[in-house]
């Protein structure tokens, strides 16, 4: 489904991503974790063109994504992004905020976004919050809202960037349990977290990010339990 | 002191159609300023470097002139030129419009600038494409913000309104000077229209507090 093949990018001098590449799977939930600096958020933001890859490709489904004249809007439409800090349209109430993009992008009329987006808002546990403000909100209800406005666009694949690294402690566990039953609806879910326990108990694959290298990917019991490099022996050694 | 109110009387209604005349042109340069005001903003903030240049030009010739000179070029020497006669009326809104623009669009541009750039991101993460993002995330944020400055600047366009007596147009400030003249007596319509450009100011200001709520309805 998602194809990075020598995925690079540079920021002035700085390299911050040496040729990433690997596959994820169709339904495949997908925890990249790593030290802080070690390029997790800007691949993630490269998979939505967020970030303009310096070379390298990606592929999602066998379109190649950082091929000259492409589409944006036309592959993010298909791409739901969950960021640390929400960024909800703090001047739209929670429903306006999930029923925008499809009425804007997808062209649903009023109702059938309204009826979306009550569907979604019901699903993440808000619905006595529909016309509310963002700003009367907690962070995890945010969070929630935000994903609810990312999934009101129907996508196939959902990217998370460090999506309970800006909540309190207390708020984390509602919005990973969000996570959590997305994930058993069989969504592609790309998330970038510092979360290990959440890696370990919901992810199919982990890739372990390092000075902007893929250093080690694979099956989380293995990879928590028995590194293969040092490098990711020493990550665990210092979070666990 | 020998004030005597009396006398301009009979003058009222004269010098009060000059509120018509003020409002009437004002108006339309406060559209004409804000909607050129906001493309050249938009001008501003793109990647394109020939709209940015223009912008940039055009906000450096309409600030860094004197209004009056503008207004007299279009009156004056722009039917020179072309041979084209303009009335006085369409030479103050051009005058007022374009100037105005130059201050909006550096208004709004800080304004979409202090804008979390995290708004621009999560509408392009869903596909919104450029033009509905800026019309219904970006400026509607931007515009929340700037709104004092915006009035601030409506205001000073209200009050230097009264330079285009200078071409002649009758406004308020230009049938004031007439009345003077006519009973010989300066400071009784001078005050009454000191008076009444306080008054049109002072509706505006109301006017920019009670949007200024609406638009807080979401904090």
């Amino acid at each position: 489904m998602i194809n990075t093949s020598n995925l690079s990018k540079t920021f002035g001098k700085n390299e911050v991503l040496k040729g990433i590449s690997t596959t994820i799977k169709h339904g495949e939930v997908v925890a990249v974790i790593g030290p802080s600096g070690s390029g997790k958020s800007t691949f993630l933001r490269c998979l939505n063109l967020l970030e303009q890859p310096t070379s390298g490709e990606i592929h999602i489904n066998d379109i190649n994504i950082t091929a000259g004249k492409v589409d944006k809007l036309k592959i993010r439409k298909n791409i739901g992004m969950v960021f640390q800090h929400f960024h909800l349209f703090p001047h739209m109430t929670v429903l306006e905020n999930v029923t925008y993009a499809p009425q804007k992008v997808k062209n649903l009329s009023k109702q059938e976004a309204n009826r979306l987006g009550k569907e979604l808002i019901a699903k993440v546990g808000l619905t006595d919050k529909e016309d509310a403000y963002p700003n009367r909100l907690s962070g995890g209800q945010k969070q929630r809202v935000a994903i609810a406005r990312a999934l009101a666009m129907e996508p196939e694949i959902m990217l998370f960037d460090e999506p309970t690294s800006a909540l309190d402690p207390e708020m984390v566990k509602e919005v990973l349990d969000v996570m959590k039953d997305l994930a058993t609806t069989g969504m592609t879910m790309v998330i970038v977290t510092h979360e290990m326990n959440f890696a370990k108990e919901v992810a199919d694959k982990v890739l372990f990010l390092d000075g902007g290298v893929l250093m080690e990917e694979g099956d989380p019991k293995e990879f928590f339990t028995e590194p293969k490099t040092s490098r990711a022996k020493d990550f665990l050694d210092k979070v666990l | 002191m020998n004030l005597d109110f009396n006398q301009i009387v009979p003058y009222i209604p004269f010098i009060l159609e000059g509120i018509v005349a003020t409002l009437k042109f004002v108006s339309i340069s406060i559209i004409v300023g804000f909607i050129l005001g906001t493309l050249l903003a938009i001008c501003k903030i793109t990647k394109v470097p020939l709209l940015k240049w223009i912008a940039d030009a055009y906000t450096s010739i309409f600030r860094g002139t004197p209004l009056i000179l503008q207004l007299m070029i279009i009156y004056f020497a722009v039917p020179q030129l072309t041979g084209l006669d303009i009335t006085a009326f369409v030479s103050a809104v051009l005058a007022f419009g374009l100037n105005s623009a130059a201050y909006v669009s550096e208004i709004i541009r800080a304004g979409i600038m202090a804008v979390d750039k995290g708004q621009t991101e999560a509408a392009e993460a869903l596909g919104v494409p450029y033009k509905s993002m800026m019309l219904n995330i970006i400026l509607p944020q931007a515009f929340k913000n700037i709104l004092p400055a915006l009035m601030n600047e409506f205001i000073t366009l209200t009050k230097e309104s009264a330079i285009v007596s200078t071409i002649g147009y009758l406004d308020l400030m230009r049938r004031a000077q007439i009345v003077g003249a006519d009973i010989y007596r300066n400071f009784e319509p001078l005050l009454f229209a000191g008076l009444i450009y306080w008054v049109m100011v002072f509706i505006l200001t109301k006017i920019g507090g009670l949007v200024e709520r609406r638009m807080r309805q979401s904090d």
